[in-house]
């Protein structure tokens, strides 16, 4: 799925300014836990999260997550937005719950990145 | 003549951008209340031509430099501000995008739009300067974005010429500095990047060096080091410090263990799985801790299993 398929999905609005549309997204990684996004997470994958500081971009660039949705209209500060932006990842807001997002992309075939762990 | 490759991006970006992105949110504005007088002095402090007009956070008028001249000409500079200001206000949203903007510049004639949120309330002014600004930069970005995708970094120890390479990297950690938790583990990532190391081995060290950052900054006394040392066939992460050391190492290792405090986890950590993390990213991982002495990370990677 691209990215634009899945930020319709989701209701997304972007919050940085530039958006790699067509990038193809093969993995979902959706929890508030830095730990387990390090653990799961895999490139191509977009994760969605209720954390909205500044260790979400860096867990992001470390892991190498292609985007990062945030879920229920979480505002990240500027400060986040400009690293974001220096680091190459886009961010957008989704109004919706961490389940309901989770069942949207699901049900639209996507696959969670912590599919093959283990 | 040749068409220009940007010029539909620009169109993009006009219709993607939101204006709350672009605009200027220090806005210098008036209050109904005040004199001709008064407004002339903002002006003239400010260096804008005209201001709007706020009244218990609501905008409720805007006001210019020739409503400023017609008060002058006539000698009514006491008059007040509600008396002259224009009430028929234009006003973009802030969740617009700047398309909207862009058509009522050109429609009104204007050179400048007050924003409102939508309880219509003032939160920014933005301007045709803004704009051009704000598709420079996200310009920028992009092109900045798309520079770094095709540069294919050459592998560094090819072009050195010696029996044995290795290249060491150090970082000191300050203990309880969260606001840069991460910052050396995005240096080291970047210059793994530079030094030709494969994107999965790059991930894995990453991985590996954030948790062991945030471990330093969260549990030492003194704060401690990370060191990288990569070579061709081998890749080592090692972090020390000077305590407070681990008392249980097999709890520590144990998945959900932590003894971090609990507003760690507030930010996203302290969840008891770094340490588990790291082994999973390690082909060999040495823990090595003295209660009151300190403690030794020892991580490897061989990156010709990862590629």
């Amino acid at each position: 799925m691209t990215l634009r398929e899945i930020i319709q999905l989701v209701e997304g609005a972007p919050l940085t300014r530039v958006i790699p549309w067509d990038m193809d997204i093969n993995y979902v990684t959706a929890s508030d836990l830095m730990s387990d996004v390090l653990a799961f997470a895999k490139p191509h994958s977009v994760l969605l999260t209720g954390l909205a500081n500044v260790h979400v971009i860096s867990t992001a660039e470390m892991a190498d997550v292609a985007a990062i949705i945030l879920i229920r209209g979480k505002q990240p500060s500027d400060e986040v937005i400009r690293q974001a932006e220096e680091k190459g990842k886009p961010v957008f807001g989704s109004p919706h719950s961490m389940f309901e997002l989770c069942a949207r992309l699901h049900n639209a075939g996507m696959q969670g990145a912590d599919v093959n762990a283990l | 003549m040749p068409p220009i490759p940007e010029f539909g991006r620009v169109q993009e970006l006009i219709y993607e951008l939101q204006i709350k992105q672009v605009m200027s949110r220090e806005v210098a504005t008036v209050t109904p209340d005040q004199s001709i007088s008064d407004l002339k002095n903002l002006l003239r402090v400010k260096r804008i031509s005209g201001a709007p007009v706020v009244e218990n956070g609501k905008l409720v008028g805007i006001i210019s430099v020739e409503d400023l001249i017609r008060a002058l000409s006539k000698g009514e500079m006491a008059a007040s501000i509600r008396d002259r200001m224009t009430t028929s206000l234009i006003t973009v949203n802030e969740e617009s995008t700047l398309i909207e903007a862009v058509r009522k510049f050109a429609q009104l004639g204007v050179g400048r739009l007050p924003v409102v949120n939508d309880r219509h309330e003032l939160v920014g002014i933005v301007t045709g300067g803004d704009i051009n600004r704000a598709l420079l930069e996200a310009l920028g970005l992009r092109y900045e974005a798309e520079e770094k995708h095709h540069i294919v970094h050459k592998n560094l120890f090819e072009e050195i010429s010696s029996d044995e390479t290795s290249i060491r990297l150090k970082y000191a950690i300050a203990s309880k500095d969260f606001g840069n938790g991460g910052k050396a583990s995005s240096r080291m990532k970047r210059a793994l990047e530079t030094i030709g190391v494969p994107p999965e081995v790059r991930r894995r060290a990453a991985i590996v060096s954030y948790e062991a950052e945030m471990n330093l900054i969260i549990h030492t006394t003194r704060g401690g080091e990370l060191s990288v040392c990569v070579s061709p066939e081998r890749l080592q992460i090692c972090t020390t410090d000077a305590g407070p050391g681990i008392p249980d190492i097999d709890k520590a290792l144990r998945p959900g263990w932590s003894t971090a405090p609990h507003w760690i986890c507030e930010l996203g950590f302290g969840a008891g799985m770094g340490l588990v993390n790291m082994k999973r990213c390690a082909d060999e991982m040495k823990l090595e801790s003295t209660p009151d002495v300190g403690t030794r990370l020892e991580v490897v990677i061989y990156p010709q299993l990862h590629t």
